[in-house]
């Protein structure tokens, strides 16, 4: 077990696995741009879906099934039918960003429940006592859903979007599979010719920016949630 | 009929007929990976959700640490764990997906537990029901929805990770998928996807049909108000599944 971590040791030390297309670096990037831009997407699309429909209080059931659906479908067949639907190729012009067509399909689908879904909740569960407060105020409808119902939606909003990270991080792994890039890279090639080093280093990474990124979005839920929902919460 | 020809459809039926032993094979791994990873997480969970119950100051730590094994993506969990059991080894798989069904299961079980209202507890203890025989007796089957919730969960989210085994060649119906993608032939594709799919449905219907077995006094009318509470529940809990970090 020493000689085998003294290897793990030497990937790290090894300046070619720092440069290149199959160095840790471009690596990193593929996969941070991968999971960066489908959940940009999947939020600017499911957001403003949920908050209507939370507004309105309508589609409730809606919104939550396509979660639970989410939740079936395994994110590699989801992968691997984009790749049936669109081919691997690879983006270039305003496209490039998004590194990989099949990658970005299976990712922002799998983003889209979560976020829909907590918004949906998020805006539909705030309490009725503060929205006719609000009323009497005499705020209209939209004064009381950017000013009341948005604010206390905002830390389900964030959580949504923390288990879509963590999803699609996921999947961004798979995707090397498909030739996709990023960090499963090490993976995916180590299994292939039982290089257990390279099998360890792929998933030391993976996992140390899946931790990274949920604790960036977890303090960044803290930092948008309004003070006076910090304290009730705690 | 040319190979190329048979590449494209979706559902090339004489292969399925010719290829009955091997489907049937997959679909029994991913069954074995699916059961070994829940039953031994029960194992694990049930006992780990008593402690956080009676040790208050267990529930946080426990879900902290369960929490972050379940952001580790699959992948990287079975890559992080193959040097210790071997890459081939059936346990690469199963010990990850064992650490991903506890987070759900403890969690649901507490909630379970502690959604019992005081005052049955306190008439169960008036009645002169030992601390033990209350457990099982009087809270266990008031928990058991929530903790079932639980499980199916578990199951579901399971049966969909045990796909990405293949790419470990732990079998399962992710062998199918790949096949498929691998040949470029979309049969097996086809096959593994709609088995994996119709056995989350077909597993999670069983299980919502052993809880309304079991727990007769919900079924009554007078009740249909708590049972709609408990799924508005359900539904809460399922979607936010992210927040747990936060609860802590």
């Amino acid at each position: 077990m020493g000689s085998f971590f003294s290897q793990v040791l030497d990937f790290f030390g090894n300046g070619d696995n720092w440069q290149g297309d199959e160095g840790i670096p471009t690596l990193l990037r593929q996969h941070l741009q991968l999971t960066v831009v489908s959940v940009l997407a999947a939020v600017l699309i499911a957001v403003p879906i949920g908050v209507v429909l939370g507004h309105v209080r309508r589609g409730g059931a809606l919104a939550i099934n396509v979660a639970n659906i989410g939740r079936a479908l395994p994110a590699l067949a989801l992968l691997i039918l984009a790749v049936q639907w669109v081919g691997i190729g690879e983006p270039t012009g305003v496209f490039a960003p998004v590194v990989s067509y099949p990658a970005f399909i299976a990712m922002f689908a799998l983003a889209i429940p979560p976020i829909l879904a907590n918004t949906y909740v998020g805006v539909a569960g705030v309490d009725d006592d503060a929205r006719e407060a609000a009323r009497g105020m005499g705020m209209n409808g939209r004064q009381v859903l950017g000013r009341v119902e948005l604010p206390n939606a905002i830390p389900l909003i964030m959580a949504g979007v923390r288990t879509a990270a963590v999803a699609v991080i996921a999947t961004a792994t798979l995707a090397a599979y498909v030739d996709a890039g990023g960090l499963g890279r090490y993976i995916v090639d180590g299994f292939r010719v039982q290089d257990s080093v390279k099998v360890f280093v792929g998933g030391l990474l993976v996992a140390l920016l899946a931790i990274a990124v949920e604790l960036v979005l977890a303090g960044a839920q803290r930092g948008v949630t309004s003070p006076g929902l910090r304290s009730r919460d705690r | 009929m040319l190979a190329e020809d048979i590449g494209p459809k979706w559902l090339d039926w004489p292969w399925v007929t010719d290829h009955v032993d091997e489907i049937r094979s997959r679909l029994v791994e991913h069954i074995e990976l699916t059961f070994y990873a829940v039953g031994i997480g029960l194992l694990v969970a049930l006992p780990l959700a008593v402690l956080c119950i009676r040790f208050r100051r267990v529930y946080g730590p426990t879900i902290a640490v369960t929490g972050v094994l379940y952001t580790i993506p699959a992948l990287a969990l079975f890559a992080l764990l193959a040097p210790v059991f071997g890459l081939l080894s059936r346990w690469t798989a199963i010990v990850p997906l064992v650490l991903y069904t506890l987070l759900i299961l403890v969690r649901n079980t507490v909630t379970g537990f502690e959604s019992v209202p005081p005052e049955v507890k306190e008439a169960a203890a008036g009645m002169g029901y030992s601390r033990t025989r209350q457990l099982w007796r009087v809270e266990l089957p008031l928990a058991l929805p929530t903790i079932v919730v639980g499980i199916r969960i578990a199951v579901v989210t399971t049966i969909g990770l045990v796909t990405v085994t293949a790419l470990i060649g732990q079998g399962g119906l992710g062998s199918l998928i790949l096949d498929g993608f691998n040949r470029d032939f979309r049969t097996p594709l086809t096959v593994g996807i709609t088995l994996s799919l119709a056995l989350a449905v077909v597993v999670d219907l069983f299980l919502v049909a052993a809880v309304w077995l079991v727990t007769p006094w919900r079924r009554t009318k007078r009740s249909s108000r708590r049972r709609r509470d408990a799924a508005a529940a359900e539904a809460a809990a399922t979607t936010t599944a992210g927040m747990i970090g936060e609860v802590g």
